[in-house]
Formats: structure tokens, C-alpha cells, sequence
């Protein structure tokens, strides 16, 4: 678990504080109009947070922290034969390397997710307080404003949806590696890359599919 | 004893093994032999079960391996130990706890009966001390030991190394080839060596099968075999210049 999710947090924590504050500003900037209050910023960094930023951004980082380190875990056990090993004594090895991976990053990265959702609205308030462009209180009743619980509910499910996607393709790049050094590393390139965009695929398809 | 019959494998159309039958005595070491690519370690692999082969079969004391599923090979499989190239060391687990792995996997012991059978069976490679080093902290030599410890833990009937002196020096390989021909004879095991080391052939080859070209050539013991006429074998026993004269001058 320290390793598909714990471990991420320090990365997973400076991603989201930086996220939330730069949507606050960015919002801000681009209110022009008079008549949408200011504490709206408020509501928009909550939601753009809750339930695109910090399910996907997050998941993205994750891709590239856990997916690359779950193929060239799993890629070097092949070519230095730790996985035929496995195999001789009649242990079914996809199942005993990967499942125990699958239920950590399914556990933990909802987890992670709120985390990363306080973390995020955290920094918004605090860069919009310190920059000035918005006050402390005017940030706080935005971001208590009209809460939509069910957010949370598709936030998780995409999580959990992307946490899977990952342990499995990151899995399965590093459990079909042959060669040496160099192909586990491009294993776990493609890891990183092909679990990016089944993230940004399958951010699509809910989003579609849950809320349109 | 282990019987090859009619072993042949092919990788899409390129055919590694064509027709390959042997026979594996008990208790005795028999070798494999053959320069690199010549098919030692798909006939290894495939005697294992860790490839299928095309067509033949494999019996080990008279029981059809290669018919069994996946599931019906498992009680064969606390049988079988094996000793990879490289060792094949799990990395996240020390010394102590590689050699306990196959009886977490096999047995029923409790923790302190596995942490004493792994003890006696570092001690009976020679290696004292090292329980808790991890697996990068090991010399090339350390590694093949703790490989051959682990492999022996279960008390296997058949034991398969895949070219346990590649990477070792002269001395650590003589020790390494005496350690497997003990093991052999003290727990009356079938072992099958893979290996191209012309100083395990002339010492401990019990029996001796040579690979060319996916084909087997020629089968004997070490003490036929530098008397041999078949011209391929001699190419690769005398490769070097020096042997072959010396050999022409005895």
C-alpha cells in the first residue's frame, strides 16, 4: 500500500495546493463580468477541483509515479527469470504480483483523491487571500455554496475506475517485457503513456455516461 | 529418472527442438550440453513446464508431465527445484526468507520450522551469515548458492540448473559443480544441467547429452566423450586451439 499510494503523497500534495491556487487566480481574472458575485470563484474552484482536477490531474501523476515504478518492478522480475521462478513452484504469477497491487491502488487512491480535494481548495483560498483577489470570507461561503454531494460519489467512481486502469496496464507492460535493462524501460514508458490516455479516454466515457 | 519422447518446440516457424529424446538417470548428474542458441534452455524450460512443447511428451518417473494442466502439475511441482542463470533471487526478500519462500508455497511449517530447515539448508551450501543480507548485497558465487539452497529446501526428486558457472570464476565453479554433484548423490535426486563449461563436463558428467542445431548429436558419459568421432561435438569441445593439441599429443 506504501507503495502504489503512500509514498505518492509528498508529489500528490504540492500538484494539488499549486492546482487550487492557480484556478483561484485564474478564475478571478477571467470574472469580468459584474454581475456573478466574487465569492463565486468559490463554488467554481470547489467544483473544478472536486470533480475534474483532482480525480484526473492526480490520476495523471499517479500514472507516471506508480504505473512506471508497478512495470519496472514487475518487468525486471521477468528478464532476470524471478517470474519463471515463481511459476516452477505452481504459483499462478500474474494473480500473486498483481492482485495484491489492484486492491492497494483501488483502496488507497480514493483516499489520496480527498486528499488531494482538501489540499486543492485549501491552496485556492489561501493564494486567493494572499494574492488579494479574493477574501478569505467571500472564498469561504463560495465554497460552501449549493454542495453537490453526488460530486464526490463521481469523483470516486473515476478514481477508482483510473486506479484500476493503471495497476492493469502498468501490469501488463511489465509482465510482457523480453529483453534486458533497455526494454524495461520502454515498458515502463509505455505504462506511463498508454495508462495516460486511457485515463483521459475514460474520463470522457463517465463523464458522458454519469453526468450528461 | 526423467524421459524425453519426441520432443520438439518451435517458436512461429523457426523450429528451436526437432525430435529430442533422452533419458535422466537418478542420482546421477546428467548434462546438457551445446554452444549458445543450440536449444539447452527451451529443453530445459520445456521439461519444466514453463514452455509447452509442440509435440512429445515428458515423464518423470513414469508420470506424463506435459499432459497435466496447470492445476494437476502443482503436487508435481514441491518435486521439481531450479537453478536459474542469474539465480533468479527475489529481490525484496533476504537471504533467509528466498530459501523459505517454496516451503510458504508447499508445507504447512510453522515460521520457526521453515527458519530452521532454510538454516541447515544455507549451511549445506556453505554459507553462514548472510541470512539477512539482501539478495544485491551478494557476489555472483553467494547468489548461485543461495539459488541452489532455495531449490533444495522443499527436498526435491529432480533438480534442473541452467548454466550455474556462467559468470564465476574457475575456482567457484569447481566449488559449485562439486556442491550440485554432493547434492545429487546425498538426496539421490534426478539433476539436469544445462551448461557450455568444458570443465563440468569432464567432471561431473555422469551422462551427457550434446545439442546442435535443436537436434541431439551425440549422448554418452565424460568418458567417451573426448574419444568421440562426431565432428561437431569435437568442434565444440576442442574450440580451443591449445586443448585440441594438447589432446592430439596425449
Amino acid at each position: 500500500m506504501d507503495a502504489v499510494g503512500f509514498s505518492s503523497l509528498g508529489i500528490v500534495a504540492i500538484t494539488s495546493i499549486f492546482m487550487g491556487a492557480v484556478i483561484t487566480i485564474q478564475t478571478v481574472y477571467n470574472l469580468v463580468n459584474p454581475l456573478v458575485p466574487l465569492w463565486a470563484v468559490g463554488v467554481v474552484t470547489r467544483d473544478s477541483i472536486i470533480i475534474e482536477f483532482s480525480p484526473t490531474m492526480i490520476s495523471l501523476v499517479l500514472a507516471g509515479k506508480v504505473g512506471s515504478s508497478i512495470a519496472s518492478e514487475i518487468g525486471t522480475m521477468r528478464v532476470t527469470e524471478q517470474i519463471d521462478a515463481l511459476e516452477i513452484m505452481g504459483i499462478n504469477s500474474s494473480g500473486y504480483l498483481v492482485l495484491p497491487k489492484l486492491f492497494a491502488a483501488v483502496l488507497i487512491f480514493p483516499f489520496i483523491v480527498i486528499i488531494s480535494m482538501f489540499l486543492g481548495i485549501a491552496g485556492g483560498w489561501v493564494a486567493g487571500d494572499l494574492s488579494g483577489v479574493i477574501s478569505s470570507a467571500e472564498f469561504i461561503r463560495g465554497a460552501q455554496d449549493s454542495f453537490v454531494p453526488f460530486n464526490v460519489t463521481f469523483a470516486m467512481i473515476k478514481t477508482v475506475t483510473f486506479g484500476f486502469l493503471i495497476v492493469t496496464i502498468s501490469a501488463y507492460q511489465g509482465f510482457y517485457t523480453t529483453g534486458g535493462a533497455l526494454e524495461v524501460g520502454q515498458s515502463s514508458t509505455k505504462a506511463v503513456v498508454f495508462s495516460s490516455i486511457m485515463i483521459l479516454v475514460f474520463d470522457y466515457i463517465l463523464t458522458q455516461l454519469i453526468l450528461a | 529418472m526423467i524421459e524425453l519422447k519426441n520432443i520438439s518446440k518451435s517458436f512461429g516457424s523457426k523450429a528451436i527442438l526437432e525430435n529430442i529424446s533422452a533419458g535422466f538417470e537418478k542420482g546421477k548428474t546428467n548434462l546438457v550440453i551445446g554452444g549458445s542458441g543450440s536449444g539447452k534452455t527451451v529443453l530445459m524450460k520445456c521439461m519444466v513446464g514453463l514452455l509447452e512443447v509442440n509435440s512429445g511428451e515428458v515423464f518423470f518417473d513414469g508420470r506424463n508431465f506435459s499432459s497435466l494442466s496447470f492445476k494437476e502439475r502443482k503436487p508435481f511441482r514441491q518435486e521439481i527445484g531450479m537453478v536459474f542463470q542469474g539465480g533468479a533471487l527475489f529481490d525484496s526478500l533476504n537471504v533467509e526468507r528466498n530459501v523459505m519462500f517454496p516451503l510458504s508455497m508447499f508445507t504447512d511449517m510453522t515460521d520457526a520450522e521453515k527458519r530452521d530447515r532454510a538454516n541447515d539448508c544455507l549451511k549445506r551450501v556453505n554459507l553462514i551469515n548472510v541470512t539477512k543480507l539482501f539478495p544485491s548485497e551478494l557476489s555472483g558465487g553467494m547468489k548461485k548458492r543461495v539459488a541452489i539452497a532455495r531449490a533444495i529446501s522443499p527436498t526435491p526428486k529432480y533438480l534442473f540448473f541452467d548454466e550455474p558457472n556462467s559468470g564465476l570464476d574457475p575456482q567457484t565453479a569447481i566449488l559449485i559443480d562439486n556442491l550440485i554433484k554432493e547434492i545429487t548423490e546425498e538426496y539421490q535426486t534426478t539433476t539436469v544441467i544445462n551448461t557450455h563449461d568444458m570443465n563440468s563436463v569432464l567432471e561431473i558428467g555422469d551422462k551427457i547429452i550434446f545439442l546442435h542445431e535443436g537436434k541431439k548429436w551425440w549422448e554418452g558419459s565424460n568418458r567417451e566423450i573426448t574419444a568421440s568421432n562426431n565432428n561437431e561435438l569435437k568442434n565444440f569441445i576442442f574450440a580451443s586451439k591449445i586443448l585440441r593439441e594438447l589432446m592430439e599429443k596425449n
